[in-house]
């Protein structure tokens, strides 16, 4: 198990380093002066810039200038924030909890429904409640996320005021209180962001239970006389998981591009909505830094992935 | 094979000779397999009416998309503005005909692009063995697990100036959008061409042929592409689903199309700030935007159906 | 051998059909079988006859739906199983009767241990504790005769060979010591030299356990090897009953005749240079089946007679039955 984690985490270094290659390229191929900021302003004179240029050795070649920025994003000095005038690490660690949260609860919401539901859906292939469940799962998916966060919006703050439809880091009750508020003010990116997702879950969780549930093996658990539940919890769902994680792990670029949107229509101070407001301001650094986060976050989970897999598949772990 | 599907040697040895009576042509079989899926059927209707309404839509509607009138501002559908009016009065209902038009454009081009990009690196790495299939799978993984969103932003951030510059703002978004969104989008399809390819590879079909004499370039176009053509299909429809979306969300986060091109996302975006007094505006344009996604997903499903006879249990 | 006496399963008349797209499959249409105590009965017949659903349906292993009983009785020790529902069917499912499948590669769970996999069938109907039951399954696995039985029950079922798994469902199957053991085509998937030696172990386990065995097979060197009686299935009926000896010295259905003739005989071939025979044509499709006797249209003694009515079993001497109105006319 040791040496499989090692050999997933060795893998997972060439793709680290395939994004930054392509998130520097673009950068480099990108018309104007990414100091265009630092290098228009008048107070500036010529001769300051030109030193800047040569110590930020923007006349390098540009592999020397890939490596040197590589190099620099590993040492954790990844600039400086023109619009906050904030180091762009404490910024982004600043944001980042909230991020985090609402993706993890959403992704547990999104589990929790997908999973019962595909499996009985699965256990009657197309009985009534696997035909609801199938076009509700259709609706999920094809309902965008920035549709389904306003109109949650509208019924439950506009028209009911249940909910508030502003998220606040800075909740000013304490005790119980605190933790209503804050769980309140989640209801709704979660919901949005978890069944969006739960919608394309749950279509994964029925095709693999249907293909779990006609093998051999269930049929000699069956055989055993164990309980019908019993057979489906520990032979059909338990091997199930393993193709759903896959799948899942394939997801997670989506779920955080979800998350972007939630985090807009919200205002969650977490790092989506920290890309859209730097790209208003033409903040460079934030968002080339805010990108490799996110796809060092979707890299992160699909090694996570890669461990429950391991866990739940004896086979691999042990080649 | 033993258990349950033991019992089906019989079932199947029994079913064969009828279903050999029937004499379905494939194609006609794929259609009677699609029309089965009754949501697919439906779909199809739904959305050929959605296309006809934005083709034909600006001649029979004629009122323009950007004909301000203070006095109606904000209102509700009313026989002079059946889906209401925005902030600046403007008709909602000539807004959405015309930001169908872009979303549906968007749709189909970028699923075009993505098509074109995974054939080609799915056929190249199919029929290449060793390093170049190696380095164009790990280009296709690592481009499946990229942020998709945050790039999106990123690359239309970087260049939306020069491609404006080159080809005009309306031109250059959309250019800008179209090859983003499909250069994101061609993993799947990059996979499904590969995968046929090394199967269809080994099967006698393509062994005869080849032993017959048949070039590589023939085999490919003759043999291996009409194969694989059924789920590229059907990941191709999904794709103008999943583009659409895409399009829509740049310009809900107002980075797509500029402001005074009403696509359904900016619709949208602008009417975020107006739930509380005029929610219809936001409705209409989600609404639109959902009926035409789920009207594809589904068309897409009932095309696996048809297409994809392994996927139908 | 007496079945008569007291017979442990007792099949009468068992209908067994499944609703597919082109219609009703009748894969099983109205079979009578009996074994008795400790008897050995071979039930035989080329894929399609009908064999594996009639052992699926003494468990109640048909899915349902598309399959269904129709008809017919299960008789376990006097008890109708047909009836029975699924927690009851339980308490007999490996307690009473075990059964054994045809693909050892996959009829084991590959995420669990083969430790596991017995003990939770110990577990259940023995309810022993955790490590009782395992200490009982290596046991299990020393009596199949799999080396270093204590370490192996901590093994993966990828860890073992086709050969090694399938003496690990016989491991399984035996835990409970059941009185019947039904082992579908045990053999068919191994290779010729394991064959041999998983047929050797399930008589061997059959003398140690003084059980039953039902052992479905498309093989007749293997019936000849181990049966006692033996049932031929053709196209979802029984075709011919009888005693091994007596099958092979005086075959009296066409089927029986035409099944022995296909045997590969070594010796024969050495000196004779004969040809093999084969069956013409192949099992009729039983969505809506002929009339009449279902082997007719590939029957070379088939007269009009035979196409009116399904022809019954018939006792023709003791022991032995034959489903064929012509059967006193078929001798060799």
């Amino acid at each position: 198990m040791g040496n499989y984690l090692l050999r997933r985490l060795i893998v997972a270094v060439p793709s680290l380093l395939g994004i930054s290659l392509i998130l520097f390229v673009l950068l480099a191929l990108a018309p104007g002066d990414p100091f265009g900021e630092l290098a228009s302003n008048p107070n500036i004179p010529p001769e300051v810039r030109e030193a800047l240029r040569v110590k930020f050795g923007m006349d390098d070649p540009i592999m020397v200038r890939y490596v040197r920025w590589l190099v620099a994003m590993i040492h954790g000095d990844w600039g400086f924030s023109f619009a906050s005038r904030v180091n762009v690490d404490t910024l982004i660690l600043q944001r980042i909890p909230a991020t985090l949260y609402v993706v993890g609860t959403a992704q547990l919401l999104a589990l929790i429904v997908a999973i019962p539901v595909g499996v009985l859906a699965a256990r009657r292939p197309y009985s009534i409640f696997d035909q609801i469940a199938n076009t509700f799962a259709f609706i999920g998916f094809s309902l965008p996320t920035f549709f389904t966060g306003l109109l949650l919006i509208l019924i439950f703050s506009v028209n009911l005021g249940w909910l508030p439809f502003v998220y606040r880091a800075d909740i000013q009750a304490t005790g119980w209180m605190w933790w209503w508020e804050n769980f309140k003010q989640a209801v709704m990116p979660v919901t949005v962001l978890g069944l969006y997702q739960a919608a394309s879950y749950t279509r994964y969780v029925r095709s693999a239970v249907l293909d779990v549930i006609k093998l051999d093996y269930v049929t000699t658990a069956r055989s055993k006389g164990l309980d019908e539940s019993k057979v489906i919890v520990k032979h059909v769902v338990r091997n199930a998981l393993i193709p759903v994680v896959t799948l899942v792990a394939l997801q997670m670029p989506t779920v955080f591009g979800g998350a972007i949107v939630t985090e807009q229509i919200f205002r969650i101070p977490g790092i989506g909505s920290l890309l859209i407001s730097a790209i208003l301001a033409n903040d460079t650094p934030v968002i080339m830094a805010v990108t490799f986060v996110f796809a060092c976050l979707v890299v992160l989970f699909n090694l996570i992935a890669d461990i429950l897999y391991g866990w739940l598949d004896p086979r691999i772990s042990f080649r | 094979m033993a258990g349950l599907t033991h019992a089906s040697p019989s079932v199947e040895t029994a079913l064969a000779p009828a279903s050999k009576k029937r004499r379905f042509s494939p194609g006609r079989d794929a259609i009677r397999r699609f029309l089965r899926h009754r949501l697919a059927a439906v779909s199809i209707v739904v959305l050929a009416l959605l296309a006809l309404a934005i083709v034909v839509g600006p001649w029979i509607w004629r009122v323009p998309i950007n004909e301000i009138d203070f006095t109606a501002r904000l209102a509700a559908p009313s026989w002079d503005h059946p889906f209401g009016t925005d902030d600046l009065g403007q008709d909602l209902l000539a807004r959405m005909i015309y930001g169908g038009r872009i979303s549906l454009a968007v749709g189909f081009a970028a699923m075009a692009v993505g098509l074109f990009v995974g054939v080609v690196i799915g056929a190249i790495a199919g029929n290449s063995k060793g390093p170049v299939d190696a380095a164009l799978m790990w280009l296709t993984d690592l481009f499946l697990s990229l942020p998709q969103l945050p790039l999106l932003l990123l690359v239309i951030y970087l260049f939306r100036d020069l491609l404006k510059g080159l080809v005009g703002p309306e031109g250059g978004t959309f250019v800008l959008i179209v090859l983003v969104i499909g250069g994101f989008r061609w993993m799947p399809v990059a996979r499904l061409v590969r995968a046929q390819f090394l199967s269809l590879r080994e099967k006698e079909f393509v062994e005869a042929a080849r032993a017959l004499g048949a070039s590589n370039f023939r085999l490919v176009a003759r043999h291996i592409l009409p194969n694989a053509l059924g789920p590229v299909i059907v990941a191709g429809t999904i794709d103008v689903a999943a583009a659409i979306i895409a399009e829509s969300t740049l310009s809900f986060l107002g980075l797509g199309f500029p402001p005074d091109i009403p696509t359904w996302g900016r619709l949208l975006f602008d009417a975020k700030d107006y739930l509380d007094i005029a929610p219809h505006w936001a409705l209409f344009a989600g609404g639109a935007i959902f009926l035409t996604v789920i009207a594809i997903n589904f068309i897409g499903d009932g095309l696996r159906d048809a297409l994809d006879p392994r996927k139908v249990m | 051998m007496d079945a008569r006496v007291a017979p442990l399963l007792e099949i009468k008349g068992l209908k067994t059909y499944f609703n597919t797209d082109e219609g009703q499959v009748q894969a099983v249409d109205g079979v009578d079988i009996s074994i008795g105590s400790g008897e050995t009965l071979c039930v035989v017949g080329e894929s399609g006859s009908g064999k594996t659903v009639t052992a699926m349906s003494v468990l109640k292993l048909i899915a349902m739906p598309p399959g269904r009983i129709a008809g017919g009785q299960i008789l376990w020790r006097g008890r109708d199983l047909v009836p029975l529902g699924s927690s009851e069917m339980n308490k007999i499912r490996a307690s009473e009767i075990a059964i054994v499948f045809q693909e050892p590669m996959t009829s084991l769970n590959p995420v669990y241990t083969v430790g596991d996999q017995i003990a939770e069938v110990i577990r259940l109907h023995q309810g022993l504790s955790k490590k009782a039951a395992m200490d009982r399954a290596a046991e299990m696995l020393a009596l199949v005769q799999i080396p270093n039985p204590k370490a192996r029950v901590n093994d993966y079922p990828h860890h073992f060979s086709g050969g090694m798994r399938q003496r690990v469902m016989i491991a399984m199957a035996l835990s409970c010591n059941p009185k019947l053991l039904i082992a579908d085509e045990p053999t068919t998937a191994l290779d010729v030299t394991i064959q041999a030696q998983i047929l050797d172990l399930l008589l061997d386990m059959k003398e140690r356990l003084g059980m039953s065995i039902m052992l479905i097979t498309h093989a007749m060197g293997v019936v000849a090897e181990v049966a006692q009686r033996v049932v031929v299935m053709y196209a979802g009926r029984v075709a011919e009953e009888a005693p091994v000896d007596r099958l092979f010295a005086n075959p009296r259905h066409p089927y029986t005749q035409g099944l022995i003739r296909s045997i590969p005989r070594i010796d024969l071939a050495a000196v004779k240079k004969s040809r093999l025979e084969s069956i013409p044509g192949s099992v009729p499709k039983l969505v809506n089946p002929p009339e009449g006797c279902r082997f007719a249209s590939r029957c070379r003694f088939a007269i009009p007679d035979c196409r009116i009515a399904q022809p019954p079993l018939r006792e023709i001497e003791p022991g032995h039955k034959v489903a064929c109105i012509r059967a006193e006319e078929t001798l060799l």
